[in-house]
Formats: structure tokens, sequence, C-alpha cells
């Protein structure tokens, strides 16, 4: 098994077999708060994908040069939350001075990303061994769970907005109506994405 | 103060089932009783030490990073039940996995501290830390067992209704969303009841 294809499975892993939100259940908050309209999903969706690219990068490099080897992985857990953070703080300061635009685009989502579990979920995930090669996660693998991962979200996301907004219109029983709905739809999408667990390529 | 505290930890500010915060980890947590009940206490623990540290040092903290100084108290706590979990309960450890280092981000432990224990003195953080905290734990509960029961028909490791075919989609993805569904829906029927 070549690098490429170890690549293309933990692609195919993360954005379908093990989606972050329908079937690890990490970042539903924003999953369930920002899903309400099409192009707030596809701002906050790009948003993730960036910075979890860059959170996965950050973390690894201070995994495996600060923390493993002075043995504190024990700190895990703070120096991830703070790196991601930081990181967060400076990303937002960047793209303000150098791409107004973006800013725009995704600024209002920056700061809610800080307490997104998704982020510090991948940070954590690519600590431990990967599941295709059952070797701990390399820089370039983990950097590629990172943003597979991100893309895995903001597909969910999008297929759930896509389908919100398509239910505002619909009859829907007074019991069930606003979030008892959207739940159902979830699980129902949940149901749909199951199936993809049969996609094993490696096992 | 402490029942009125309790009442709405529990019912009119139920972190999970009204505010809707914590949901990650209600869903993922709750295939299994014991899980539930190991991951509110958990969060409960976080929750209440964090809200004790917060409300001693909130005149220290100055106003513009007063969020990354709760993460980091948050974060300090919940490194103490990482360690102790895999030191006394390695078996609970494994089951809730990447959910116990994911409680520092969970909104509920951080929104108390900023909405409450920011603003109110030690004694009184305290007890909104246990009340908010036992709220999260009940409603885990709750979902843990409809979870557990319909889902493997077990509830402890013992048979519950004899010859019931259980339905394996409920301690899957699915039946986490399905769950809560349900129960938010039993609880509008009961209130709009109640109303008129």
């Amino acid at each position: 098994m070549g690098n490429i294809a170890g690549l293309i499975g933990i692609s195919i892993g993360a954005v379908l077999i093990n989606n972050f939100v329908l079937s690890r259940f990490i970042g539903l908050c924003p999953f369930f708060g920002v899903s309400k309209k099409l192009s707030s999903a596809t701002g906050m969706g790009m948003a993730v994908i960036f910075v979890m690219g860059l959170a996965s990068s950050f973390t690894w490099l201070i995994n495996s040069f600060i923390l493993q080897p002075y043995h504190v992985e024990y700190l895990q857990t703070i120096v991830f939350i703070l790196v991601i953070a930081a990181l967060v703080q400076l990303v937002e300061m960047a793209l303000q001075k150098y791409s107004p635009s973006l800013y725009e685009a995704l600024g209002i989502y920056l700061p809610l990303i800080t307490t997104n579990c998704a982020v510090l979920g991948v940070a954590i995930i690519n600590t431990g061994l990967n599941q295709f090669t059952g070797a701990p996660f390399t820089f370039i693998e983990s950097v590629v769970n990172g943003i597979m991962s991100g893309i895995g979200f903001m597909f969910a996301l999008i297929l759930m907005a896509g389908i919100r907004e398509k239910l505002e219109l619909a009859d829907v029983p007074e019991l069930l109506d606003g979030l008892p709905i959207v739940f159902i739809t979830a699980g129902l999408m949940a149901l749909a994405f199951l199936g993809f667990s049969g996609l094993n390529f490696f096992s | 103060m402490i029942k009125e505290n309790l009442k709405r930890g529990i019912f009119s500010e139920n972190p999970i089932f009204v505010l809707l915060l914590g949901l990650c980890p209600s869903l993922a947590v709750s295939t299994s009783l014991v899980n539930g009940i190991g991951m509110g206490l958990a969060a409960t623990f976080v929750l209440t030490c964090s809200n004790v540290i917060i409300s001693m040092i909130k005149r220290l903290i100055p106003d513009k990073v007063r969020i990354p100084c709760y993460i980091v108290v948050i974060a300090t706590f919940v490194t103490i039940v990482q360690l102790l979990m895999k030191a006394y309960l390695p078996a609970l450890d494994k089951q809730l996995g990447i959910f116990v280092p994911l409680i520092v981000v969970n909104c509920i432990i951080l929104g108390r501290a900023e909405a409450y224990a920011s603003k109110n003195n030690v004694f009184k953080s305290f007890i909104d830390g246990i009340a908010i905290g036992l709220g999260f734990t009940v409603s885990l509960s709750v979902l843990s067992i409809i979870r557990e029961v319909l889902g493997s028909n077990k509830l402890f490791g013992l048979k519950v209704i004899p010859s019931f075919n259980p339905m394996a989609v409920f301690i899957l993805a699915p039946g986490g969303f399905f769950t809560i569904a349900l129960v938010m829906m039993l609880i509008r029927y009961y209130s709009n009841r109640k109303k008129v």
C-alpha cells in the first residue's frame, strides 16, 4: 500500500465512514446552530476546514517535538486548547489585515470555532494511531486528516442546511416543530451514513 | 436557595433539553447508563471546581483575556479527571475515549463560567455548579436509559424486558438523534398540556 493510497483511505474515512458529525458526534453545537441558512453553513464550513487544517499541523508539531521528547504528554489537553485559541485569534487578526473580504465572510464564525469540539477532537485523534496503517500519524497524514475531517463537517452541514431550508415550507406537526424535527432529520442522515461503513478498504 | 437552584438546574434551565448545550458528549456517550453517569459526574466535578476557582479569581483576571483564562482553569481540572480516570477506572476511560478530554470544550462549563461564576460569590457558584452538573447527569441518564433499554435490552448488564428483541440502531449514531427528538417531543407535550 503506497503512501497515496493511505492518504485516500484517510480522506474517505474522514469524510464518509467516520463523518465527524453524523457518526462520531463531534461538533454538534455548530451543526445545529449554524445550519439554518445555506450561506452561513458554507461560511462556517470554510472557516472550520481552514482552522482544522492549521490546528492539526501545529498540534502535531508541538506534540512530536515538544510534548513527547520531554514526556509531558499529560499536558496535551491544556496545551492543545491554548494553541487552538491563540491560533484562531491570530488567524482572525491576519485575515482582518490582509484579506478584509475573506474576513467579512468568515469573521463572525471564527470566534465560535475556539469552543468547537471538532478542532480539538481532530488534534487529539491525530495523536493516536492511524486506523489504516496501525502506526502513529505522520505529519502529512495528520494534516490530510484535519482538512478532510473539516470537509466532512462542511458536507454534513451543507446537506443539513439544504434540508432545513426546505423544511421551513413543510407542514410539520406542532409537537415536532422546530428542533425535534431537525434532530429526526439528522438521525435519518446518520442512518444513511451508516451505509458508508461498508466502504472498508483496508480490512 | 439550594432547592431552587437544583430545580433550575434539572428542570427550567436543563442544560441539554432546554438550553441545548453540551450535545456532543450527551449523544455520543449515552449508549449505556454506566457511561452516561460516568460522563455526567466527570463533567459535574469539572464544572463545580472551575466555577469555584473562577469566582475566586474573577477580580484578578483582566476583562480582555478572560476566556483564555477560563479555558486554562477548565483544562486543568479536565486533566485531573483524565489522570484519575486512567488510574482508577480504566474501563470507563476506554469507553468514553476522546470525550474525556473534550469536556474542555463542553459549552455548558464555559457558559456557566461566563454567565454565572464571573458575577457571583464562591458559595453561590459552587451550588450552581452542582445544580447544573446534576441537571446534566440526570438528562444524560434519561437518554442512556432509553437508548440502552431499546438498543440492547440491558441496564447495568442485566436483561430488562424478557422476550423483547433489541433494536440495535438505538445504540448506534442515528438512535442518539432519534432519542433526543423523542424526549424533547415529550417535554413539549407535557408543558403544552400544563398551559391548557
